[in-house]
Protein backbone atom coordinates (compact mmCIF):
# COMPACT_ATOMS: atom_id res chain seq x y z
CA UNK A 1 0.00 0.00 0.00
CA UNK A 2 1.19 3.83 -0.92
CA UNK A 3 -0.23 6.69 0.43
CA UNK A 4 1.23 10.22 0.34
CA UNK A 5 0.06 13.28 2.14
CA UNK A 6 1.36 16.68 1.25
CA UNK A 7 1.98 18.99 3.99
CA UNK A 8 1.74 22.99 2.93
CA UNK A 9 0.35 26.40 3.98
CA UNK A 10 -3.10 25.69 2.95
CA UNK A 11 -6.18 27.98 3.22
CA UNK A 12 -9.23 27.19 5.31
CA UNK A 13 -12.89 28.25 4.93
CA UNK A 14 -15.20 29.67 7.88
CA UNK A 15 -16.41 26.47 8.72
CA UNK A 16 -12.81 24.27 9.24
CA UNK A 17 -12.92 23.94 12.73
CA UNK A 18 -16.61 22.45 12.39
CA UNK A 19 -15.46 19.83 9.70
CA UNK A 20 -12.68 19.17 11.92
CA UNK A 21 -15.01 18.52 14.99
CA UNK A 22 -17.36 16.31 12.39
CA UNK A 23 -14.44 14.26 12.11
CA UNK A 24 -13.65 14.46 8.10
CA UNK A 25 -11.00 13.49 6.35
CA UNK A 26 -9.50 16.60 5.22
CA UNK A 27 -7.58 16.88 1.82
CA UNK A 28 -5.38 19.73 0.60
CA UNK A 29 -7.38 21.09 -2.56
CA UNK A 30 -6.00 23.58 -4.65
CA UNK A 31 -4.47 25.19 -1.67
CA UNK A 32 -7.46 24.70 0.63
CA UNK A 33 -7.88 22.38 3.58
CA UNK A 34 -11.32 20.62 3.03
CA UNK A 35 -13.15 17.89 3.85
CA UNK A 36 -13.17 14.73 1.46
CA UNK A 37 -15.29 12.68 3.03
CA UNK A 38 -16.85 12.42 6.50
CA UNK A 39 -16.16 9.15 7.73
CA UNK A 40 -19.44 10.23 10.54
CA UNK A 41 -21.94 10.12 6.66
CA UNK A 42 -20.72 6.98 5.88
CA UNK A 43 -18.19 7.64 3.49
CA UNK A 44 -18.51 8.55 -0.27
CA UNK A 45 -20.55 6.40 -1.43
CA UNK A 46 -23.53 6.96 1.16
CA UNK A 47 -22.76 11.01 0.62
CA UNK A 48 -22.96 10.84 -2.82
CA UNK A 49 -26.36 8.68 -2.35
CA UNK A 50 -27.78 10.98 -0.28
CA UNK A 51 -27.92 14.17 -2.23
CA UNK A 52 -29.21 11.48 -5.14
CA UNK A 53 -32.36 10.30 -2.43
CA UNK A 54 -32.75 13.02 -0.17
CA UNK A 55 -30.36 15.91 0.96
CA UNK A 56 -26.76 16.21 1.84
CA UNK A 57 -24.95 19.07 2.66
CA UNK A 58 -21.45 21.15 1.48
CA UNK A 59 -19.08 23.44 2.29
CA UNK A 60 -18.01 25.48 -1.19
CA UNK A 61 -16.55 28.48 0.24
CA UNK A 62 -13.17 28.32 -1.35
CA UNK A 63 -15.61 29.04 -4.65
CA UNK A 64 -14.96 32.73 -5.55
CA UNK A 65 -17.29 35.38 -6.05
CA UNK A 66 -16.31 38.54 -8.02
CA UNK A 67 -19.48 41.34 -8.41
CA UNK A 68 -19.30 43.62 -11.57
CA UNK A 69 -21.18 46.46 -11.49
CA UNK A 70 -21.53 50.27 -12.78
CA UNK A 71 -22.80 51.80 -16.52
CA UNK A 72 -21.28 49.23 -17.94
CA UNK A 73 -21.31 46.09 -16.44
CA UNK A 74 -23.51 44.36 -18.63
CA UNK A 75 -21.37 45.23 -21.67
CA UNK A 76 -18.29 44.12 -19.61
CA UNK A 77 -19.83 40.80 -18.87
CA UNK A 78 -20.59 40.24 -22.20
CA UNK A 79 -17.24 41.05 -23.79
CA UNK A 80 -15.74 38.16 -21.10
CA UNK A 81 -18.16 35.58 -21.10
CA UNK A 82 -19.31 33.68 -24.00
CA UNK A 83 -23.35 33.03 -22.91
CA UNK A 84 -25.68 35.55 -23.23
CA UNK A 85 -25.73 38.14 -20.55
CA UNK A 86 -28.26 40.08 -21.67
CA UNK A 87 -31.03 37.37 -21.58
CA UNK A 88 -30.92 37.64 -17.66
CA UNK A 89 -33.82 38.89 -16.20
CA UNK A 90 -32.74 40.25 -12.34
CA UNK A 91 -32.58 37.25 -10.27
CA UNK A 92 -31.61 34.95 -12.55
CA UNK A 93 -28.85 33.12 -12.78
CA UNK A 94 -26.74 31.15 -16.03
CA UNK A 95 -24.13 28.73 -16.64
CA UNK A 96 -21.22 30.67 -18.42
CA UNK A 97 -17.32 30.61 -19.17
CA UNK A 98 -14.84 33.38 -19.76
CA UNK A 99 -12.78 32.46 -22.53
CA UNK A 100 -9.04 33.18 -23.86
CA UNK A 101 -8.67 34.53 -27.52
CA UNK A 102 -7.90 31.23 -28.32
CA UNK A 103 -11.26 30.21 -27.54
CA UNK A 104 -10.32 27.96 -24.85
CA UNK A 105 -11.40 28.10 -21.23
CA UNK A 106 -10.07 30.94 -18.64
CA UNK A 107 -12.76 28.95 -16.21
CA UNK A 108 -16.59 28.24 -16.27
CA UNK A 109 -18.71 30.22 -14.21
CA UNK A 110 -22.39 31.15 -12.91
CA UNK A 111 -23.15 34.42 -13.82
CA UNK A 112 -25.95 35.87 -11.48
CA UNK A 113 -27.82 39.12 -12.36
CA UNK A 114 -28.15 41.23 -8.72
CA UNK A 115 -29.17 44.15 -10.16
CA UNK A 116 -30.51 46.76 -12.99
CA UNK A 117 -26.16 47.06 -14.14
CA UNK A 118 -25.15 44.30 -11.03
CA UNK A 119 -23.68 40.69 -11.67
CA UNK A 120 -22.19 37.98 -9.68
CA UNK A 121 -20.06 35.85 -11.31
CA UNK A 122 -19.39 32.29 -8.97
CA UNK A 123 -16.08 31.28 -10.36
CA UNK A 124 -13.50 27.87 -9.13
CA UNK A 125 -11.58 27.64 -5.61
CA UNK A 126 -8.31 26.46 -7.94
CA UNK A 127 -8.51 29.36 -10.18
CA UNK A 128 -9.71 32.10 -8.40
CA UNK A 129 -6.58 34.60 -8.56
CA UNK A 130 -6.12 33.44 -11.90
CA UNK A 131 -9.52 34.63 -13.05
CA UNK A 132 -9.90 37.40 -10.90
CA UNK A 133 -7.09 38.98 -12.89
CA UNK A 134 -8.50 37.78 -15.82
CA UNK A 135 -11.62 39.76 -15.16
CA UNK A 136 -10.51 42.76 -14.12
CA UNK A 137 -8.48 43.00 -17.03
CA UNK A 138 -11.25 42.18 -19.32
CA UNK A 139 -13.33 45.13 -17.56
CA UNK A 140 -10.83 48.06 -18.36
CA UNK A 141 -11.87 50.33 -20.56
CA UNK A 142 -15.87 49.60 -19.59
CA UNK A 143 -17.34 51.61 -16.61
CA UNK A 144 -17.85 49.27 -14.28
CA UNK A 145 -16.50 47.94 -11.06
CA UNK A 146 -14.78 44.76 -10.18
CA UNK A 147 -14.97 43.96 -6.42
CA UNK A 148 -13.37 40.25 -5.10
CA UNK A 149 -16.01 38.94 -2.65
CA UNK A 150 -14.38 35.91 -2.17
CA UNK A 151 -13.45 36.15 1.86
CA UNK A 152 -16.98 38.37 2.11
CA UNK A 153 -19.06 34.91 1.99
CA UNK A 154 -19.40 31.26 3.27
CA UNK A 155 -21.29 29.45 0.48
CA UNK A 156 -23.30 26.17 1.17
CA UNK A 157 -24.85 24.33 -1.16
CA UNK A 158 -27.96 22.33 0.03
CA UNK A 159 -28.57 19.73 -2.37
CA UNK A 160 -30.78 17.08 -3.34
CA UNK A 161 -34.52 16.19 -3.99
CA UNK A 162 -35.45 17.41 0.01
CA UNK A 163 -32.89 19.95 -0.28
CA UNK A 164 -35.72 22.64 -0.52
CA UNK A 165 -37.80 21.15 2.32
CA UNK A 166 -34.28 21.75 4.88
CA UNK A 167 -33.79 24.80 3.79
CA UNK A 168 -37.07 26.10 3.87
CA UNK A 169 -37.79 25.35 7.82
CA UNK A 170 -34.84 27.72 8.14
CA UNK A 171 -36.43 30.58 6.06
CA UNK A 172 -39.35 33.05 5.18
CA UNK A 173 -39.01 32.81 1.51
CA UNK A 174 -41.34 30.22 -0.48
CA UNK A 175 -38.90 28.33 -1.99
CA UNK A 176 -41.05 26.52 -4.21
CA UNK A 177 -41.60 30.06 -5.80
CA UNK A 178 -37.34 30.16 -6.80
CA UNK A 179 -37.26 28.33 -10.15
CA UNK A 180 -34.00 26.21 -11.25
CA UNK A 181 -31.56 28.86 -11.87
CA UNK A 182 -33.18 31.69 -10.30
CA UNK A 183 -32.20 33.38 -6.72
CA UNK A 184 -33.60 35.41 -4.53
CA UNK A 185 -32.72 37.40 -1.25
CA UNK A 186 -34.24 36.35 2.29
CA UNK A 187 -33.97 35.79 5.86
CA UNK A 188 -31.78 32.53 6.49
CA UNK A 189 -31.44 31.48 10.38
CA UNK A 190 -32.59 35.19 11.07
CA UNK A 191 -30.03 36.54 8.69
CA UNK A 192 -31.36 39.32 6.81
CA UNK A 193 -30.85 40.16 2.81
CA UNK A 194 -29.20 36.20 2.19
CA UNK A 195 -28.13 35.45 -1.40
CA UNK A 196 -30.61 32.62 -1.87
CA UNK A 197 -30.09 30.59 -5.36
CA UNK A 198 -31.45 27.20 -6.68
CA UNK A 199 -28.22 26.55 -8.28
CA UNK A 200 -25.43 23.47 -7.39
CA UNK A 201 -22.66 20.82 -9.00
CA UNK A 202 -24.29 17.78 -8.60
CA UNK A 203 -27.28 17.00 -11.40
CA UNK A 204 -29.88 17.33 -8.40
CA UNK A 205 -32.34 19.94 -7.31
CA UNK A 206 -30.96 21.84 -4.18
CA UNK A 207 -30.07 25.34 -3.07
CA UNK A 208 -26.77 27.67 -2.66
CA UNK A 209 -26.50 29.91 0.13
CA UNK A 210 -24.04 32.44 0.85
CA UNK A 211 -24.22 33.67 4.31
CA UNK A 212 -21.63 36.33 6.12
CA UNK A 213 -18.36 34.70 6.49
CA UNK A 214 -17.61 34.65 9.88
CA UNK A 215 -16.83 31.43 11.87
CA UNK A 216 -19.67 31.46 14.44
CA UNK A 217 -22.18 32.52 11.89
CA UNK A 218 -21.11 30.38 9.35
CA UNK A 219 -21.37 27.11 12.12
CA UNK A 220 -24.62 28.42 13.20
CA UNK A 221 -25.92 28.13 9.83
CA UNK A 222 -24.01 24.62 9.34
CA UNK A 223 -25.62 23.08 12.24
CA UNK A 224 -29.12 24.71 11.29
CA UNK A 225 -29.32 23.53 8.49
CA UNK A 226 -28.18 19.84 9.97
CA UNK A 227 -30.79 19.50 12.28
CA UNK A 228 -32.94 20.83 9.87
CA UNK A 229 -32.36 18.02 7.31
CA UNK A 230 -32.31 15.40 10.30
CA UNK A 231 -35.79 13.77 9.37
CA UNK A 232 -34.48 13.74 5.51
CA UNK A 233 -31.42 11.59 6.60
CA UNK A 234 -29.39 14.90 5.84
CA UNK A 235 -25.57 13.83 6.06
CA UNK A 236 -22.53 16.26 5.32
CA UNK A 237 -20.89 15.71 2.29
CA UNK A 238 -17.12 16.35 1.14
CA UNK A 239 -15.42 17.02 -1.84
CA UNK A 240 -15.25 13.27 -3.14
CA UNK A 241 -18.60 13.12 -3.47
CA UNK A 242 -19.13 16.39 -5.31
CA UNK A 243 -16.98 15.34 -7.72
CA UNK A 244 -18.44 11.50 -8.38
CA UNK A 245 -21.88 13.59 -8.18
CA UNK A 246 -21.04 15.94 -10.93
CA UNK A 247 -19.00 13.35 -13.20
CA UNK A 248 -22.28 11.26 -13.40
CA UNK A 249 -24.13 14.30 -14.64
CA UNK A 250 -21.25 15.50 -17.25
CA UNK A 251 -21.12 18.80 -15.16
CA UNK A 252 -17.50 19.68 -16.31
CA UNK A 253 -14.27 20.50 -14.17
CA UNK A 254 -11.63 22.94 -14.96
CA UNK A 255 -8.33 21.05 -15.71
CA UNK A 256 -10.66 17.72 -16.96
CA UNK A 257 -13.19 18.38 -19.28
CA UNK A 258 -12.60 22.17 -19.70
CA UNK A 259 -8.87 24.00 -19.40
CA UNK A 260 -6.18 26.33 -21.42
CA UNK A 261 -6.18 24.04 -23.90
CA UNK A 262 -9.42 22.93 -24.20
CA UNK A 263 -12.05 25.08 -26.79
CA UNK A 264 -15.18 25.80 -25.86
CA UNK A 265 -17.09 23.74 -28.92
CA UNK A 266 -14.42 20.30 -28.20
CA UNK A 267 -16.18 20.42 -24.20
CA UNK A 268 -19.46 20.34 -26.03
CA UNK A 269 -20.88 23.50 -24.58
CA UNK A 270 -22.27 24.42 -27.62
CA UNK A 271 -25.78 25.27 -25.63
CA UNK A 272 -23.98 28.04 -23.70
CA UNK A 273 -22.13 29.34 -26.50
CA UNK A 274 -24.38 32.18 -28.11
CA UNK A 275 -22.51 33.31 -31.47
CA UNK A 276 -24.86 35.62 -32.36
CA UNK A 277 -24.92 37.82 -29.30
CA UNK A 278 -22.41 40.21 -30.56
CA UNK A 279 -18.65 40.14 -30.06
CA UNK A 280 -17.10 38.49 -26.89
CA UNK A 281 -13.15 37.32 -25.94
CA UNK A 282 -12.34 34.34 -27.93
CA UNK A 283 -15.52 34.09 -30.59
CA UNK A 284 -13.08 34.73 -33.41
CA UNK A 285 -11.60 32.04 -32.84
CA UNK A 286 -15.21 29.44 -31.89
CA UNK A 287 -15.71 30.91 -35.72
CA UNK A 288 -12.71 30.24 -36.90
CA UNK A 289 -12.87 26.38 -35.68
CA UNK A 290 -16.45 25.68 -36.47
CA UNK A 291 -15.75 26.70 -40.06
CA UNK A 292 -13.08 24.44 -40.53
CA UNK A 293 -13.78 21.60 -38.50
CA UNK A 294 -13.95 20.39 -34.91
CA UNK A 295 -11.85 17.25 -34.06
CA UNK A 296 -12.22 16.31 -31.01
CA UNK A 297 -15.01 15.87 -29.03
CA UNK A 298 -16.12 14.46 -25.52
CA UNK A 299 -17.54 11.41 -24.84
CA UNK A 300 -18.68 9.02 -22.45
CA UNK A 301 -17.19 5.84 -21.67
CA UNK A 302 -18.05 2.71 -20.62
CA UNK A 303 -15.88 -0.14 -20.01
CA UNK A 304 -16.86 -3.53 -21.34
CA UNK A 305 -13.92 -5.61 -19.38
CA UNK A 306 -13.06 -4.92 -15.57
CA UNK A 307 -11.05 -1.73 -14.73
CA UNK A 308 -11.34 1.94 -13.73
CA UNK A 309 -10.59 4.75 -16.21
CA UNK A 310 -9.23 8.00 -14.63
CA UNK A 311 -8.04 11.38 -15.66
CA UNK A 312 -5.54 11.27 -18.05
CA UNK A 313 -4.93 7.50 -18.61
CA UNK A 314 -4.45 7.17 -22.55
CA UNK A 315 -7.17 6.10 -24.99
CA UNK A 316 -6.77 3.77 -27.74
CA UNK A 317 -8.26 3.22 -31.12
CA UNK A 318 -8.97 -0.63 -30.73
CA UNK A 319 -5.60 -0.80 -34.03
CA UNK A 320 -3.67 0.09 -31.02
CA UNK A 321 -2.95 4.14 -31.73
CA UNK A 322 -3.03 6.38 -29.40
CA UNK A 323 -6.40 8.82 -30.10
CA UNK A 324 -7.17 10.69 -27.01
CA UNK A 325 -6.81 10.85 -22.90
CA UNK A 326 -9.65 10.56 -20.34
CA UNK A 327 -10.53 14.01 -18.55
CA UNK A 328 -12.40 11.96 -15.96
CA UNK A 329 -13.61 8.63 -14.22
CA UNK A 330 -14.52 7.26 -11.94
CA UNK A 331 -17.01 4.59 -10.05
CA UNK A 332 -20.20 5.77 -10.22
CA UNK A 333 -21.83 5.33 -6.80
CA UNK A 334 -25.33 5.68 -7.86
CA UNK A 335 -25.54 4.18 -10.91
CA UNK A 336 -23.01 1.95 -9.79
CA UNK A 337 -20.71 1.26 -12.90
CA UNK A 338 -17.50 2.87 -14.09
CA UNK A 339 -17.59 5.78 -16.13
CA UNK A 340 -15.30 8.21 -17.86
CA UNK A 341 -15.56 11.11 -19.93
CA UNK A 342 -12.54 11.39 -22.71
CA UNK A 343 -11.95 13.17 -25.37
CA UNK A 344 -11.31 11.25 -28.70
CA UNK A 345 -11.26 12.43 -32.26
CA UNK A 346 -14.78 12.94 -33.25
CA UNK A 347 -14.94 10.90 -36.05
CA UNK A 348 -14.85 8.09 -33.59
CA UNK A 349 -17.19 9.68 -31.17
CA UNK A 350 -20.27 7.78 -32.26
CA UNK A 351 -22.67 6.05 -29.49
CA UNK A 352 -21.28 2.36 -29.55
CA UNK A 353 -18.34 3.07 -30.93
CA UNK A 354 -15.29 0.87 -28.76
CA UNK A 355 -12.32 2.04 -27.95
CA UNK A 356 -9.61 1.12 -25.55
CA UNK A 357 -7.99 2.59 -22.32
CA UNK A 358 -4.79 1.92 -20.98
CA UNK A 359 -4.93 1.20 -17.37
CA UNK A 360 -1.79 0.45 -16.01
CA UNK A 361 -0.36 -2.48 -18.15
CA UNK A 362 -3.53 -3.16 -19.31
CA UNK A 363 -5.48 -2.00 -22.55
CA UNK A 364 -9.28 -2.44 -21.29
CA UNK A 365 -12.11 -2.34 -24.13
CA UNK A 366 -14.81 0.67 -22.92
CA UNK A 367 -17.57 1.62 -25.01
CA UNK A 368 -18.81 5.09 -26.11
CA UNK A 369 -22.50 5.97 -24.31
CA UNK A 370 -24.61 8.03 -24.09
CA UNK A 371 -24.12 11.34 -21.80
CA UNK A 372 -25.01 12.16 -19.53
CA UNK A 373 -24.74 9.66 -17.24
CA UNK A 374 -27.40 9.89 -15.04
CA UNK A 375 -30.03 12.58 -15.29
CA UNK A 376 -32.48 13.60 -12.64
CA UNK A 377 -35.74 12.39 -12.59
CA UNK A 378 -38.34 15.18 -13.96
CA UNK A 379 -41.39 15.82 -11.09
CA UNK A 380 -44.19 14.73 -11.90
CA UNK B 1 -10.22 -2.16 15.35
CA UNK B 2 -7.80 -4.15 16.80
CA UNK B 3 -4.54 -5.38 15.10
CA UNK B 4 -4.54 -9.39 15.45
CA UNK B 5 -1.02 -10.38 17.47
CA UNK B 6 -0.40 -13.67 15.42
CA UNK B 7 -0.13 -11.19 12.12
CA UNK B 8 2.80 -9.57 10.69
CA UNK B 9 2.79 -6.01 9.49
CA UNK B 10 4.43 -3.97 6.60
CA UNK B 11 4.98 -0.38 6.50
CA UNK B 12 3.03 -0.10 3.49
CA UNK B 13 -0.03 -1.48 5.30
CA UNK B 14 -0.63 -5.22 4.56
CA UNK B 15 -0.85 -8.19 6.95
CA UNK B 16 0.75 -11.38 6.32
CA UNK B 17 -0.59 -14.56 8.51
CA UNK B 18 1.77 -17.45 8.77
CA UNK B 19 0.44 -21.43 8.73
CA UNK B 20 2.85 -23.85 8.08
CA UNK B 21 4.49 -22.43 4.39
CA UNK B 22 1.62 -20.80 3.91
CA UNK B 23 1.31 -16.79 3.82
CA UNK B 24 -2.15 -15.24 3.59
CA UNK B 25 -2.04 -11.62 2.58
CA UNK B 26 -4.48 -8.65 3.26
CA UNK B 27 -4.65 -5.07 3.78
CA UNK B 28 -4.84 -2.95 7.70
CA UNK B 29 -7.87 -1.49 8.75
CA UNK B 30 -6.14 1.60 9.12
CA UNK B 31 -5.41 0.81 5.10
CA UNK B 32 -8.90 0.56 3.94
CA UNK B 33 -9.78 3.43 6.13
CA UNK B 34 -7.58 6.30 4.98
CA UNK B 35 -8.51 4.80 1.02
CA UNK B 36 -12.31 4.87 1.94
CA UNK B 37 -15.22 3.03 0.03
CA UNK B 38 -12.75 0.28 -1.89
CA UNK B 39 -14.36 -0.27 -5.24
CA UNK B 40 -12.56 -2.49 -7.53
CA UNK B 41 -9.16 -4.78 -6.53
CA UNK B 42 -6.77 -6.15 -9.05
CA UNK B 43 -4.87 -9.33 -7.81
CA UNK B 44 -2.26 -11.64 -9.53
CA UNK B 45 -3.30 -14.99 -11.41
CA UNK B 46 -2.64 -18.52 -9.06
CA UNK B 47 1.03 -19.72 -10.01
CA UNK B 48 2.53 -15.60 -10.46
CA UNK B 49 5.90 -14.72 -8.63
CA UNK B 50 5.67 -12.30 -5.99
CA UNK B 51 9.12 -10.60 -4.75
CA UNK B 52 9.47 -9.16 -1.50
CA UNK B 53 8.73 -5.49 -2.03
CA UNK B 54 7.23 -5.30 -5.28
CA UNK B 55 4.30 -4.45 -6.06
CA UNK B 56 1.62 -7.57 -6.49
CA UNK B 57 -2.02 -5.69 -7.59
CA UNK B 58 -4.14 -2.75 -6.81
CA UNK B 59 -6.47 -2.01 -4.27
CA UNK B 60 -8.92 1.18 -5.58
CA UNK B 61 -11.27 3.05 -3.66
CA UNK B 62 -13.19 5.59 -5.61
CA UNK B 63 -11.18 8.20 -5.27
CA UNK B 64 -7.62 6.76 -5.58
CA UNK B 65 -5.82 3.65 -6.80
CA UNK B 66 -3.59 2.29 -4.34
CA UNK B 67 -0.15 -0.31 -5.03
CA UNK B 68 0.04 -3.47 -3.17
CA UNK B 69 2.79 -4.35 -2.16
CA UNK B 70 4.47 -8.24 -1.14
CA UNK B 71 5.28 -8.42 2.30
CA UNK B 72 7.24 -11.73 1.46
CA UNK B 73 8.50 -13.05 -1.72
CA UNK B 74 6.68 -16.49 -2.54
CA UNK B 75 3.88 -18.16 -5.46
CA UNK B 76 0.50 -17.40 -5.64
CA UNK B 77 -1.86 -20.66 -4.34
CA UNK B 78 -4.88 -19.10 -4.04
CA UNK B 79 -6.74 -15.70 -5.22
CA UNK B 80 -9.85 -14.35 -3.26
CA UNK B 81 -12.17 -14.44 -6.11
CA UNK B 82 -15.40 -12.98 -4.00
CA UNK B 83 -13.24 -9.64 -3.92
CA UNK B 84 -14.39 -9.29 -7.68
CA UNK B 85 -17.73 -8.88 -7.22
CA UNK B 86 -17.72 -7.46 -3.41
CA UNK B 87 -14.59 -5.23 -3.05
CA UNK B 88 -16.23 -3.50 -0.53
CA UNK B 89 -15.66 -6.61 1.87
CA UNK B 90 -12.29 -5.15 2.47
CA UNK B 91 -13.53 -2.05 4.51
CA UNK B 92 -16.24 -3.55 6.35
CA UNK B 93 -13.68 -6.70 7.23
CA UNK B 94 -9.99 -5.88 6.36
CA UNK B 95 -8.40 -8.36 8.95
CA UNK B 96 -10.40 -11.53 7.21
CA UNK B 97 -11.15 -10.28 3.87
CA UNK B 98 -7.67 -11.55 2.33
CA UNK B 99 -6.68 -11.17 -0.95
CA UNK B 100 -4.34 -13.97 -1.61
CA UNK B 101 -2.72 -16.86 -0.25
CA UNK B 102 1.09 -17.96 -1.21
CA UNK B 103 3.63 -20.46 -0.70
CA UNK B 104 6.26 -18.74 0.81
CA UNK B 105 9.73 -18.59 -0.68
CA UNK B 106 12.29 -18.03 2.14
CA UNK B 107 10.47 -18.20 5.64
CA UNK B 108 13.40 -15.93 7.14
CA UNK B 109 11.95 -13.09 5.06
CA UNK B 110 9.11 -12.84 7.72
CA UNK B 111 11.59 -11.62 10.36
CA UNK B 112 12.07 -8.26 8.91
CA UNK B 113 8.18 -7.68 9.27
CA UNK B 114 6.53 -5.59 12.12
CA UNK B 115 4.21 -6.96 14.97
CA UNK B 116 0.91 -5.84 15.93
CA UNK B 117 2.71 -3.64 18.41
CA UNK B 118 5.31 -2.26 15.79
CA UNK B 119 2.77 -1.27 13.66
CA UNK B 120 -0.23 0.35 15.93
CA UNK B 121 2.93 2.75 17.38
CA UNK B 122 4.05 3.12 13.56
CA UNK B 123 0.66 4.30 12.48
CA UNK B 124 0.16 6.37 15.52
CA UNK B 125 3.36 8.45 14.62
CA UNK B 126 2.35 8.82 10.82
CA UNK B 127 -0.79 10.49 11.66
Amino acid sequence: MSASVEASEVRKTALNKVHREMGAKMVDFNGWDMPVEYPGSGGLIAEHLAVRNSVGLFDVSHMGDIRLHGPQALAAVQHMTMNDAAKLSIGQAQYSALLYPQGTFVDDVIVHRLGENDYLLVINAGTREKDFNWVRGSAEGFDCEVEDLSDNYTQIAVQGPNGWKTLQKLTDVDLTQVKFYWFTHGTVCGLPNTLIARTGYTAEDGFEIYVPADEATSARVWKALMDAGKEFGIVACGLGSRNTLRLEGKLPLYGHEISDSITAWEAGLDRFIKMDKGDFTGRAALEKQKAEGIKRTLVGLEPIERGIPRDGYKVFNLDGNEIGFVASGSYGPFLRKNIALAYVPIEQSQIGNEVAVEIRANRVKCKIIPVPFYKRPKKA
Amino acid sequence: MAYPADFKYTKEHEWLKIEGNTGTIGITDHAQNSLGDIVFVELPKVGAELASGKSFGTVESVKAVSELYAPVSGTVAEVNEALGTAPEKVNTDPHSAWLIKITLKDASEVNGLLSAADYEKFIAEEQ
